[in-house]
């Protein structure tokens, strides 16, 4: 039951966020999201003593075709739920002070959001998978469209297509895959064991399914979505999308991809790998000489989820370990990187690096903490990144040698852009804009602070992250290796 | 756990190394706007003093052989490798930990007075800590990838620093291009330890060393590490061709540079060499590309520190110069002689770098040479430690540098003549720049206006004392180790030996020289040095020669003073085309060809919703006839498969 607790809570948060009116919705949201919140350790601690077997739940639903409710929290879905439920409260408190229309309505459809993701990590049936999947997108589609910038309708209506025909072709590939399984449902436990089917159609099989995650993720080429999205949404939109959403492509790399095709993804998987590396490269260059802050920081989220998901490609337990780590690393990161570009604009009401600068001659506070949230993205040793990127690239070297060196490029470009970013917009002499830069208020100190101390301590003492997916891990890592 | 059989006695101090500047960071960085400021400065200088009274103790009482290690707690681990947080104590940390400490104490000392004026003295003092921190943590680390912690640390805290003054935008970017060259390096340390993680499976100094030997000797699997780990050391240790981010890192305030030059941070590439002696010793090809590259540096430095009339720049050629020796001494496999002249040049450096300090302090901020002179008279004490630092760094008998450089040279002479002729050469070149320096600053009558003149002043006591201490140390630090050649005892290579040991049966074995030609090689050097100093001194004192005016430079001083344009060089070849090619990627990429297919995609669908639409007629006989249609189809599908 504990599944369903955890899973309901935020759809019930979401109804009372949306009956209890404007005034008080945002505590609403941040009291319901804290109790989520502390429902996941309890369930953390549950999970430590006693596994999986405590949240495993099996009911029909449908049966013609077969769907049932199954849903379940390995290794791998828990670390998703921590991270889903660890950044909502950061993401709904970031909100806080500023003058949101509708805020009733808008803190219910983040908890509504926050319900259909946590329903993606959980659910061990293909198509309720499949519907949670699709559920996520309606809720960031009305956020960026109602409170989104001044583009929001054109982009978002492209943003909403595009994800949306890239899941489709996954559904496909789904049905093709029930049909294939002689018990025809679309139980996960299932289809990662089937042996009818052959390698030819695993081959396009891969295509389908890989196409809807890469373009959620995004892998490049399949990203021109992302810059615009992130910079017309509004702040809580970028953070869910880039914190949380993208990270449902790269889990679902893990669960829905490797096991399911493990011999499309022997015959593809080396190309998937190219791709998602010259990603990393590819999205840094250009992340150099972004003016936007936001289109700057979409441009590097781009490059690192680049780098995750090259660690699934490399199937092997250091890229893929790295892979886990660095979903929760770049969670906390690209959430503190964003709120951080918030206060900015928020202050200065613009997003042009040109207009900034010298915001640390009378924000010393706001520095320090947006200095740690940089460090932490430019994987300095003691940082969440470290860990994740160490692996990461490991991962990659022993696939090959010479991968490695290219994507290890990101080391020296992600301190290019970064500290570029830091330079213009923190140092220097104040401008116009900047002059009357308040420091952080509390609310705002809570928020980044949070993020600080969760950059050190996972990246000082990471064990219980790796050793929490780690046995998930290896399952699908046995399960994508047999062809 | 070995730990329980260590005496706890030491294990106790060991731990307290790096946690007294990690308090001292902690509380200035988080309480330091409550305190006065006074007491923060004087809180972080104790910290250092607390680490380097730890360590002395460690030195004292420590017995030869017996090493700690301190296995702390399991870091990363995924399939069977398990990567520790630990610390190691042997001779070659013990000797690191005392420099670092020990100068380190010495400059903050002369901070307090020297920062004493700045609004950001405890910020100055926060970051101060953290750096002797994390270099603290780099010498300490029991695996590669602790010093790697150190290692990337010190790189964060000189970007901090050397952006110190972060109002002044050059100096930012100065700051940046260190962080960014050190992270190239970086690059290939990280690299290299892929490489060991991969075939040795740990990162353990001794693990690492142990199946390394198992290799034997000119295995290519090493000589690859090796050189990505030297990539690393070079980016750190400021060599070519990495190397032209220290002299941007004046940009800090001069503390900092005495801190980055002598005590910390340069040391690092130099350390990490000689911690994996073992791993360079099997392969004389990448201690080949040392050597050269180390002979190269240093020559190429020493030219460039000719014709530099910025006070701090010259030292800062003079660094990157004498690293080059320190390299070329690894490069011939004489580790422990090149630790020797790490930690005499520390001393050394250390005083020049803070005497310069107090001279800027003296005439309010001036830098240039060109406005200086005659200030022997005004600033004894600083003078008479410039000048005794001069004569140790161009290695006059009997001054610490004469020590060690001449043992390095003394290994160049049995390895190749060439090499001694060019060694020799560019320690001549430092000799002349260095006198150069002392004329132009010290003598004949004061060249700046009569405001600064009015004013000029010895600094206080709290700047005083640390460079009469580091000039007591520049006198006799050189007889901890007197040529075994000549029947001494070398107490710093014996004290090293356990560390250097292992890597000896692998490297080129030279019989001692001569006595004879060994005392004659020391008495041409130091009469040659002497000559050079001379010379220095009829051109600028006597003959009050003047550093000309840079725009009327031309032909080769031209190159010369523009640093052989290696800047301008970098700048065109990489910096400009990456920042066109991240345009391209944008503009052409993104915007032009991805876009356009992703936007072509969704007109086809839509112009084909269009066409189908047609279909959608609303006559029910022709959706019953599709339906018919579709339904044979299902069923022809499932039969065939």
């Amino acid at each position: 039951m504990m599944t369903i607790y955890i899973l309901l809570l935020p759809l019930l948060a979401s109804l009372i966020a949306l009956a209890a009116g404007n005034k008080f919705a945002s505590r609403l949201a941040l009291f319901f999201s804290a109790a989520e919140l502390l429902l996941t350790v309890y369930a953390y601690i549950i999970f430590t003593k006693e596994g999986y077997a405590p949240f495993a739940i099996q009911h029909a639903w449908i049966s013609s075709p077969s769907i049932s409710i199954n849903m379940g929290v390995d290794g791998l879905s828990l670390l998703m739920v921590i991270l889903t439920n660890l950044i909502s409260p950061l993401i709904i408190l970031s909100a806080f002070n500023r003058n949101i229309e509708n805020a009733s309505r808008y803190f219910a459809l983040i908890l509504f959001m926050q319900f259909a993701m946590l329903g993606v990590f959980i659910s061990f049936d293909g198509l309720l998978y499949y519907i949670f999947w699709e559920l996520a997108l309606i809720p960031i589609y009305f956020i960026a469209l109602n409170w989104g910038g001044k583009n929001r309708v054109a982009v978002t209506l492209k943003f909403f297509i595009y994800t949306l025909a890239g899941s489709l072709l996954m559904l496909v590939g789904f049905i093709y895959l029930y049909w294939k399984n002689p018990n025809h449902t679309f139980n996960w436990h299932e289809l990662s064991a089937l042996t009818n089917v052959c390698s030819c159609d695993q081959s396009w099989l891969f295509w389908l399914i890989f196409i809807a995650f890469a373009i959620k993720i995004p892998i490049v080429p399949f990203h021109t979505w992302q810059a615009d999205t992130y910079s017309e949404s509004p702040t809580q939109g970028t953070m869910l999308l880039s914190g949380i959403m993208l990270k449902m492509g790269i889990y679902s790399l893990f669960r829905w991809l490797l096991p399911i095709v493990p011999a499309g993804v022997a015959q593809w998987g080396p190309l998937a790998l190219t791709l998602c590396i010259i990603g990393v490269v590819y999205a840094s260059v250009i992340a150099i000489m972004q003016g936007d802050l936001k289109r700057l920081l979409a441009y590097s989220s781009l490059s690192h989820v680049g780098l995750i998901a090259a660690g699934v490609f490399v199937l092997n337990s250091s890229g893929m370990q790295g892979a886990a780590v660095q979903m929760l690393a770049h969670a906390i990161n690209v959430v503190g990187l964003f709120y951080c570009a918030d206060i900015i604009i928020n202050r200065t009401g613009t997003s042009n690096l040109y207009l900034l600068g010298g915001i640390r001659n009378v924000a010393p506070r706001f520095n320090t903490l947006f200095m740690i949230v940089v460090l932490g993205s430019v994987a300095l040793p003691l940082t969440n990144a470290f860990i994740g990127e160490f692996l990461l690239l490991f991962g990659v070297y022993t696939y090959n040698t010479w991968l490695a060196v290219f994507a290890g490029l990101t080391i020296i470009l992600g301190a290019v852009y970064m500290l570029r970013m830091f330079q213009i917009t923190m140092l220097g002499n104040t401008s116009e804009h900047t002059a009357q830069f308040n420091d952080l208020s509390i609310n705002e100190s809570i928020v980044l602070g949070t993020i600080a101390i969760l950059i050190f301590v996972t990246g000082i003492y990471p064990k219980p992250i790796i050793e929490l997916v780690q046995p998930t891990l290896e399952v699908i890592l046995n399960k994508a290796l047999i062809k | 756990m070995n730990n329980l059989l260590q005496d706890t006695a030491l294990i106790f101090p060991a731990l307290l190394i790096p946690l007294f500047p990690l308090i001292g960071f902690m509380v200035n960085g988080v309480f330091g706007k409550y305190l006065p400021k006074q007491i923060t400065g004087w809180l972080a200088s104790l910290a250092i003093l607390g680490s380097f009274i730890c360590a002395a103790y460690l030195f004292l009482n420590m017995n030869k052989g017996s090493n700690i290690n301190i296995d702390m707690f399991e870091w990363i681990s995924f399939a069977h490798i398990q990567i520790g947080f630990g610390f190691l104590i042997d001779p070659l940390t013990l000797i690191m930990l005392l420099v670092i400490t020990g100068i380190g104490f010495l400059i903050h000392l002369y901070s307090i007075s020297y920062m004493h004026e700045d609004e950001g003295f405890t910020r100055f003092f926060t970051y101060l800590n953290m750096f002797v921190f994390f270099m603290l943590l780099l010498v300490m680390g029991n695996n590669y990838l602790v010093m790697f912690i150190g290692w990337e640390g010190v790189g964060l805290c000189s970007y901090l620093l050397i952006g110190f003054w972060f109002k002044n935008n050059a100096y930012n970017n100065a700051a940046k291009k260190a962080f960014i060259m050190n992270r190239i390096g970086d690059l290939g340390f990280l690299l290299g330890m892929f490489f060991m993680l991969f075939y040795f499976g740990s990162l353990n100094y001794d693990v690492v060393a142990n199946e390394a030997a198992k290799l034997g000797i000119n295995n290519s699997l090493i000589t690859i590490t090796t050189i990505l780990l030297f990539v690393g050391a070079s980016g750190k240790s400021a060599q070519i061709p990495l190397y032209t981010w220290l002299p941007d890192a004046m940009a800090g305030p001069t503390p900092v540079s005495a801190l980055i030059h002598a005590a910390t941070m340069v040391t690092a590439g130099i350390y990490m060499i000689v911690r994996s002696n073992v791993l360079f010793a099997l392969s004389p090809i990448t201690l080949e590309v040392i050597l050269i590259v180390g002979i190269l540096t240093s020559v190429m430095a020493a030219i460039i520190g000719l014709l530099q009339n910025d006070i701090k720049k010259v030292l800062a050629y003079s660094t990157v110069s004498q690293l080059g020796l320190m390299f070329c001494a690894l490069g011939m496999g004489a580790f422990s002689s090149g630790m020797f002249h790490v930690v005499t040049h520390a001393f050394f450096k250390a005083l020049l770098f803070l005497g310069s300090g107090s001279v800027i302090h003296a005439l309010h901020g001036e830098q240039d040479i060109r406005n200086m002179g005659g200030l022997a008279k005004y600033t004894k004490v600083t003078f008479y430690t410039f000048f005794i630092g001069s004569l140790a760094i161009s290695g006059i008998f009997p001054f610490a540098g004469f020590f060690s450089k001449d043992e390095i040279l003394a290994h160049a002479f049995q390895e190749n003549i060439v090499v001694w002729i060019i060694l020799t050469t560019s320690s001549l070149i430092t000799a002349f720049y260095m006198f150069r320096l002392v004329y132009l600053t010290f003598f004949n009558e004061f060249r700046g206006t009569e405001d600064v003149k009015k004013h000029i002043h010895e600094s206080p006591a709290l700047m005083t004392i640390p460079l009469v201490v580091l000039t007591i140390l520049s006198v006799i630090g050189g007889f901890m180790g007197l040529p075994e050649g000549l029947g001494f005892t070398h107490a710093f290579g014996n004290f090293l030996s356990e560390v250097t040991a292992p890597s000896l049966p692998y490297l080129k074995q030279h019989q001692h020289l001569s006595h004879a030609t060994e005392i004659g090689l020391m008495i041409f050097a130091v009469v040659a040095a002497l000559s050079m100093i001379v010379w220095a001194r009829i051109k600028y004192v006597k003959n009050k020669e003047l550093p000309a005016a840079d725009e009327s430079l031309t032909g080769l001083n031209k190159i010369i003073s523009n640093k052989f344009y290696v800047d301008e060089f970098y700048n065109n070849i990489i910096v400009k085309p990456i920042t066109v090619l991240s345009d391209l990627f944008l503009v052409l990429i993104d915007k032009l060809i991805i876009d356009l297919a992703v936007n072509a995609t969704a007109w086809v669908v839509s112009a084909t919703g269009k066409t189908l639409r047609l279909l959608q007629n609303g006559n029910t006989g022709f959706y019953v006839f599709a339906m018919v249609i579709g339904m044979i189809v299902l069923l022809l599908i499932r039969v065939i498969l």
